[in-house]
């Protein structure tokens, strides 16, 4: 069975026994084939009990778990319409209105959200991965999601890391806080438009984004010299 | 204020904890700096007279952004990287690593890589397995013997691996479609002299100590880990075959060319630090087969695939998880690409930290000492738990 | 017995002491800095610079300041500047070629993109300094070393450079001779002069 009919298949399973809460189908289009599936989150809990317990699947170990961050972009479309002129004031009564199709390009911004993804294998059954997605609802403050900790123990200290570096809360987690960062520490590193604090090193060569960081703290001498700057 | 400086809480150590039950119980900060945790690692501990009633690891001493680093260094940069993730086996993180950006780039890897990249891993299980051994054994108080014979023996694979690679532990080996270097046929002859004497070593190890009553005492029934926990808290590797699970993803994945050499998967009874000792001492012969085997059976080729890029490696969109069965556990990356040079996200799985998940429900009940020798069966390296 | 187990490891401690003494696999200990172990030929540590006179080796050296090896590194240790000559035009030569080596992590992955040759791997370890700052910054002159070195400490793999370079002088050389001029009976064809180009058309007012 290829990657495709496999997740189709299951994909028709979950619509099946979760009507109103559908998951989607994520193509992934690189060679590796590895499609997903995105969650939405009012169901993810009960999607992944059934996953875990379903006798045919049961895809009782999670095997990894991934924040990403999408930052807002936006993204010029092409888009044709199709435009029907009415005919002129001269022209006979009767013609026909004129039909002409127009390309225009529109700017749209795609509004940024944050996605976990979940890799599920099966130890009993030895088949696998069944990617989840979820995505929460913006960059801000709709940032919470589901904790699948208490359907896969395996979840606990990746959700935890999830939570620290990317900030996304899961509701349900039994000891949400940061992991790899100190308690204290406040932003999350692991999203694109974290800012690192200036706590420049000294470096004898500089270059690109340390170089930029340098001029900041010292004036570094003209290109050429070979000389390290005064410190 | 330097924001890199630790919480000010390290200082206070030992602290008393009213329990309306129990009376005082004791917080014990266990770390990081400490002998036993196999690097920066902290454990909260709380006792109840001798008895461990809570245990909250703490994590982070370590951590160097790894993978907020990857996301600006090229793939093939990235390589030395993986080196330092778990910095005993690099030879099997840079495999790892090689897999996953071969499945997302569809590179194939001609079959002589495919040998070499075996054999290396099975050394590498060599030495992380003596590793364990020697520190296990040190950590139950054997004051430096087990560890020396052991480190002595791993002398002579760290030794090949620099004669091949360059370097004893950063060997930057595996390329996407290959392996970097062509070992040369003195180097094949030095590999089949070490294992043809690996085994005189592990019978005279075991003759150690694997008979000793203390170790036996204080070893077997510690740390009781249940099958359906360890499957549920995503536990891989020897710890979770100890448990009686057959989950070997040499087997069930099947990826290199593992499914052509036949291996035996030794499983534990108990799930206790007895048998992730002894999980560990079994493999090691099972790997010690798989050496002759593929020393046997080595073809020749080309060592990386002719039309792999070194330079301008820019996979297409995708995404990929690839993952391989290292001595620790399973170790996979998951890479996003977006086209360009660099990876869009590039995580570590990392098999030390989810095999932690589970330490305070194995240390839950027995003392401290017991709580150095669980962890030491969990077998950590901090490089990878915090990357 | 209740003990056998610690005196069979008793056994094995013995016979690893008593052959300390005269079985060299348990003699396993280098007596530092008095004994030095050979490091082997593919031991890598930071990189240096190949120049081919082994009398002049900076001013010969093989590096045309491309800045392959300065974007690919991973740490970003190297930092070049191309020489130019007082018109601005490149020539092809480092005027900077500096190396951090308290950044360099010794990845070799500098070698393995120099398109040149002009850049492989030293075994120097006994650099310690006390200056924090500038003691392990290389400049070219420190790093500059001759061929003949190179041969010294990698000779399988200077052997083959040497090889792969000769061959490719050889096939320029080749390429060369095949393009030489006709023999002179033929005239040789005035090359046509490019009509000069018309002024753009005045804009209308």
């Amino acid at each position: 069975m290829t990657a495709m009919e496999a997740i189709e298949q299951l994909h028709a399973r979950l619509s099946a026994r979760f009507p109103d809460a559908a998951p989607t189908v994520v193509l992934n289009p690189g060679p590796a084939a590895q499609h997903s599936l995105l969650v939405p989150a009012t169901q993810a809990r009960a999607i992944a009990e059934f996953l875990r317990d379903d006798p045919e699947l049961q895809l009782d170990t999670c095997s990894n778990v991934t924040g990403i961050d999408w930052p807002e972009r936006e993204v010029t479309e092409t888009v044709r319409r199709t435009v029907t002129e009415p005919p002129a004031a001269d022209a006979p009564p009767g013609t026909a209105p004129a039909a002409k199709v127009v390309e225009e390009k529109v700017r749209r911004v795609v509004p940024g959200h944050l996605e976990v993804v979940y890799h599920l294998y099966s130890v009993a059954r030895g088949h696998g991965p069944v990617i989840l997605r979820l995505r929460t609802g913006d960059r801000g403050e709709k940032v919470a999601l589901p904790s699948l900790t208490p359907v896969w123990r395996a979840c606990e200290f990746q959700e935890r890391e999830v939570f620290d570096l990317f900030g996304v809360v899961f509701t349900g987690h039994p000891d949400l806080r940061r992991l790899l960062m100190w308690d204290e520490f406040r932003n999350h590193p692991m999203r694109k438009d974290y800012v690192e604090p200036d706590d420049y090193e000294w470096e004898p060569t500089p270059h690109d984004r340390i170089l930029a960081q340098a001029r900041r703290h010292y004036p570094v001498p003209p290109t050429g010299s070979g000389e390290p700057a005064p410190r | 204020m330097n924001p890199a400086a630790p919480p000010s809480r390290a200082g206070a150590s030992v602290r008393a904890v009213q329990d309306p039950f129990h009376g005082d119980l004791l917080e014990v900060s266990m770390g990081p700096h400490h002998p036993s945790t196999h690097g920066v690692f902290r454990m909260i501990a709380t006792l109840d007279g001798e008895r461990i009633v809570r245990l909250k690891p703490v994590f982070g001493y370590l951590h160097r952004n790894h993978e907020k680093l990857g996301e600006s260094t090229s793939y093939l940069a990235s390589m030395p990287y993986t080196d330092r993730l778990d910095y005993l086996n690099s030879m099997t993180n840079n495999w790892a690593y090689a897999l996953a950006v071969e499945k997302l780039a569809g590179q194939a890897v001609p079959e002589r890589a495919e040998h070499v990249r075996i054999l290396l891993a099975e050394l590498t299980r060599l030495l992380n397995h003596t590793c364990l051994a020697g520190f296990l054994l040190q950590d139950t108080g054997c004051s430096g013997t087990p560890l020396m014979y052991a480190f002595r023996e791993r002398e002579a694979i760290l030794d090949l691996f620099e004669a091949l690679s360059g370097s004893r532990m950063m060997c930057n080996f595996q390329r996407f479609g290959g392996c970097r270097v062509d070992p040369s046929p003195a180097w094949m002859e030095a590999v089949s002299a070490l294992v043809g004497r690996y085994d005189r070593f592990l019978d005279e190890y075991e003759e150690l100590i694997t008979g000793n009553e203390i170790l036996l005492a204080r070893t077997q029934g510690v740390g009781v880990l249940p099958a359906a926990l360890a499957i549920n808290a995503g536990i891989t590797g020897p710890m979770l075959r100890a448990s009686g699970v057959n989950h070997d993803l040499r087997r069930v994945d099947g990826y290199g060319l593992y499914p052509r050499f036949p291996f035996r998967i030794p499983l534990g009874d108990h799930g206790d630090t007895y048998d992730r000792y002894m999980v560990r001492m079994l493999e090691m012969r099972e790997s010690l087969g798989i050496l002759r085997a593929v020393l046997r059976d080595l073809p020749g080729g080309p060592i990386i695939d002719p039309k792999a890029k070194l330079r301008g490696f820019r996979p297409k969109p995708g995404e990929a998880y690839g993952r391989i069965e290292g001595p620790k556990g399973e170790i996979g990356f998951y890479l996003v690409s977006d086209g360009g040079p660099n990876p869009y996200r590039y995580r570590v799985r990392p098999p030390s930290l989810i095999n932690l998940t589970v330490l305070e429900d194995l240390c839950l009940g027995h003392t401290v000492a017991d709580a150095v020798i669980i962890l030491g069966s969990i077998d950590i390296v901090l490089g990878e738990v915090d990357r | 017995m209740l003990g056998t187990g610690l005196l069979h490891g008793l056994k094995v401690t013995a016979r690893n002491l008593v052959g300390s003494f005269h079985d060299p696999a348990r003699m396993v200990t280098t007596q530092y800095p008095e004994e030095r172990t050979r490091l082997p030929e593919n031991y890598r540590n930071f990189p240096f610079l190949l120049g081919d006179d082994p009398a002049d080796p900076l001013g010969t050296l093989r590096c045309v300041a491309c800045q392959i090896c300065e974007k690919e590194c991973p740490p970003q240790c190297i930092y070049i500047v191309m020489e130019r000559d007082e018109k601005g035009k490149a020539q092809k030569r480092p005027k900077v070629f500096d190396i951090d080596l308290s950044v360099c992590m010794s990845c070799q992955i500098c070698v393995e993109v120099c398109p040149f040759d002009a850049i492989k791997m030293d075994q120097e370890f006994e650099i310690a300094t006390a200056d924090r700052f500038t003691g392990l910054l290389r400049h070219k002159e420190d790093l500059a070393r001759s061929n003949a070195y190179y041969h010294q400490l990698h000779p399988t793999e200077a052997a083959a450079v040497d090889a792969a370079l000769a061959e490719q002088k050889a096939r320029q050389a080749a390429a060369k001779a095949a393009k030489a001029p006709a023999p002179a009976a033929a005239p040789l064809a005035t090359p046509a002069v490019p009509p000069t180009p018309l002024p753009p058309a005045a804009p209308a007012p």
